[in-house]
């Protein structure tokens, strides 16, 4: 297999070492590559090209080459697009500015020294190694009308029996909010943490002799330095929030009433479920488009790696 | 600075962190940390709330997990067996549970060796389609593999690898290689070229020199990306719901998926289905947060 070969390959090569280093990288980069070809980029052009013909399983003998059909038929017909990628665009604006608020947050707060923290941090990280399906698990076990949360807060008089926030289009999305949250702050806040640990300490030395107190040592030292860090952070969080479908799928379903589908979600559906991949493809290709535009306007707009140091 | 001082004061004692001589101490630990500043309850209440956040959802879990059906309970105990060894035997987790750490090992050998060798390669030569690869791993960042799926699915079809483990490692394997052969390619860097150069010069071929100077030092950033990869592929759903259909085939989420989708949820089972879940990656977790965090900060590509 292709893992056996990156380990073979490199002993054989010293031999000619003189000869070796032009083919060496080749041969290096190779199993990722090939892999990569494979398993990423046949599938990406197969979705490209199948975004332009009809093709459903169930409707055989309407396959074929459709051109732009189902492009046009995105725009122009299809409501469930623009409502799935209005709901996909805040839901990644309000995980992604949440996560990073707390997160930072909390990466500050652990890196003081105080006693317990190395155990503090173990347990505040602990929810990033948690998966989506589990996390749905968890969070159902809480939201859950007879046993969950709200059924002791009852108890105590407060809410109502029989309330279950899954259900509720005014509060599910609030509900998978809190729980993507619990999963996703750890993500943020190791990634700062581990950013922070380069911060120079002279820098702070020099600002309170200057007499700059912690809000200015954290605006003017710390912030730009975890520039370019929080802005690739965001960045790559934004697009797995986009894409990732696992938390909803298994939470809500995308549900009630189709009140928390992404976009993503909408596409699995089209696709897996109603057979008509064709156009999921084309839904594919455009949520892909979109999601590309963004991130360069995004980086644009940061001005990631810029000389603000 | 005047402001941190007097808020210090108001503050709770500040622990002995270190031993220095009073009057002076104060300014010399503002010189050597100035965050150290920080008045204690700054820290041990927000710390305080989060925490109980982040762990009353575990706590959650564990208790419905053992208490008996029907208990209404908020402390676990009398605990009960009863739901492990239903979802372990009835629900065929102890099988899943087989299939979902064969699955997560094979990625982590797989992704740390494929990746090490492709890092090496970034780190250490310049050739010709080097930006161009470079590109094309950041570019696969923007890639849904969710949306993958059904061309994934015909590709497996074709190789006659559906229903097999093997599927599933692949195609764990390959979307985790891109973030990894970029983070160990960054680790790489870090390492003097100088030291290889040196082993060179003492006789070794650039394999020796490799596994014995620039390994030992890669020692926290593989084990940031291979805990990744393992608890990636734990964690991950979507391919074996897509490429295992058999029962014995399949793995712990996707058991779990099963237990959400029951027509009546049966809480305690699902509870301690999400321990066995849990278990593996918390352990995992807690070992190597710590090269975690130093791997992230030393893997930092930046320019």
């Amino acid at each position: 297999m292709a893992q056996a070969a990156a380990v073979a390959k490199p002993p054989k090569v010293p031999r000619r070492r003189t000869a070796s280093p032009r083919r060496l990288p080749y041969l290096l980069i190779a199993p990722a590559g090939l892999l990569m070809l494979g398993f990423i980029a046949y599938p990406v052009i197969s979705v490209f090209y199948y975004s332009l013909q009809n093709y459903n399983v169930t409707k055989p003998w309407r396959n074929g080459f459709a051109g732009f059909d189902n492009f046009s038929r995105i725009f122009t017909e299809d409501d469930h697009f623009w409502t799935t990628l209005g709901f996909s665009a805040q839901w990644v604006g309000v995980q992604v500015s949440l996560q990073l608020a707390l997160g930072l947050a909390l990466a500050l707060i652990v890196n003081q020294s105080f006693i317990g923290r190395g155990i503090s941090r173990a347990m505040v990280f602990s929810p990033w190694a948690v998966s989506g399906v589990l996390t749905s698990t968890i969070w159902i076990l809480l939201y859950n009308s007879s046993t969950g949360f709200s059924r002791y807060l009852a108890d105590a008089g407060i809410g109502d029996y029989g309330t279950s926030v899954l259900s509720d289009t005014g509060t599910v999305f609030w509900a998978a909010t809190v729980a993507e949250l619990w999963r996703g702050v750890p993500f943020f806040a190791i990634l700062i943490l581990a950013d922070l640990q380069s911060v120079s300490k002279e820098l702070y030395e020099a600002a309170s002799v200057d007499g700059a107190g912690r809000m200015r040592q954290f605006l003017h030292i710390t912030l730009p330095h975890l520039r370019d860090a929080i802005i690739l952070a965001t960045l790559l969080r934004g697009v797995w929030e986009f894409n990732n479908v696992d938390l909803l799928y298994t939470l809500t379903g995308g549900g009630p009433a189709g009140e928390t589908t992404t976009l993503p979600l909408y596409v699995a559906n089209t696709g897996i479920e109603g057979h008509d991949f064709g156009y999921a493809s084309a839904l594919t290709t455009v949520a892909f488009v979109i999601l590309l535009f963004c991130s360069i306007v995004y980086l644009r707009l940061s001005k990631f790696g810029g000389d603000h140091k | 600075m005047t402001a941190a001082l007097a808020e210090k004061h108001t503050g709770p004692a500040p622990q002995p962190v270190r031993n220095s001589p009073p009057p002076p101490a104060r300014r010399g630990r503002g010189r050597e940390r100035a965050f150290d500043d920080v008045p204690r309850w700054q820290i041990y209440v927000p710390l305080g709330i989060y925490l109980v956040f982040t762990l009353i959802p575990f706590y959650w879990m564990f208790l419905f997990a053992v208490r008996p059906a029907g208990s209404t309970s908020l402390v676990p105990w009398p605990m009960t067996g009863e739901h492990f060894s239903k979802v372990w035997n009835e629900r065929s987790f102890a099988v899943f549970f087989q299939n979902s750490m064969i699955v997560g090992v094979a990625t982590l050998f797989a992704t740390t060796l494929v990746a090490l060798a492709g890092g090496y390669a970034l780190a250490r030569f310049d050739f010709r389609i080097k930006n161009g690869f470079m590109l094309a791993l950041l570019c696969s960042q923007f890639i849904p593999g969710a949306l993958m799926l059904v061309p994934l699915f015909e590709i497996f079809k074709n190789l006659q690898m559906i229903n097999s483990l093997g599927s599933v490692i692949i195609a764990e394997t390959v979307f985790q290689l891109p973030l990894s052969i970029i983070l160990i390619s960054g680790f790489i860097k870090n390492v003097p070229m100088t030291l290889e150069e040196a082993a060179w010069v003492d006789g070794c071929s650039r394999f020796r020199a490799f596994c014995a100077v620039v390994l030992p030092l890669l020692r926290p950033g593989l084990i940031a990306v291979g805990s990744f990869a393992f608890v990636h592929s734990w964690n991950h759903f979507l391919f074996a719901l897509m490429f295992l259909s058999e029962q014995d085939k399949q793995t712990i989420p996707v058991g779990l998926n099963t237990l959400i989708g029951a027509d009546s949820v049966d809480l305690g089972a699902l509870a301690a289905g999400g321990v066995i879940a849990a278990v593996p990656v918390v352990i995992v977790f807690a070992f190597i947060q710590k090269w975690l965090i130093t791997g992230f900060s030393a893997g930092a590509v930046k320019g």
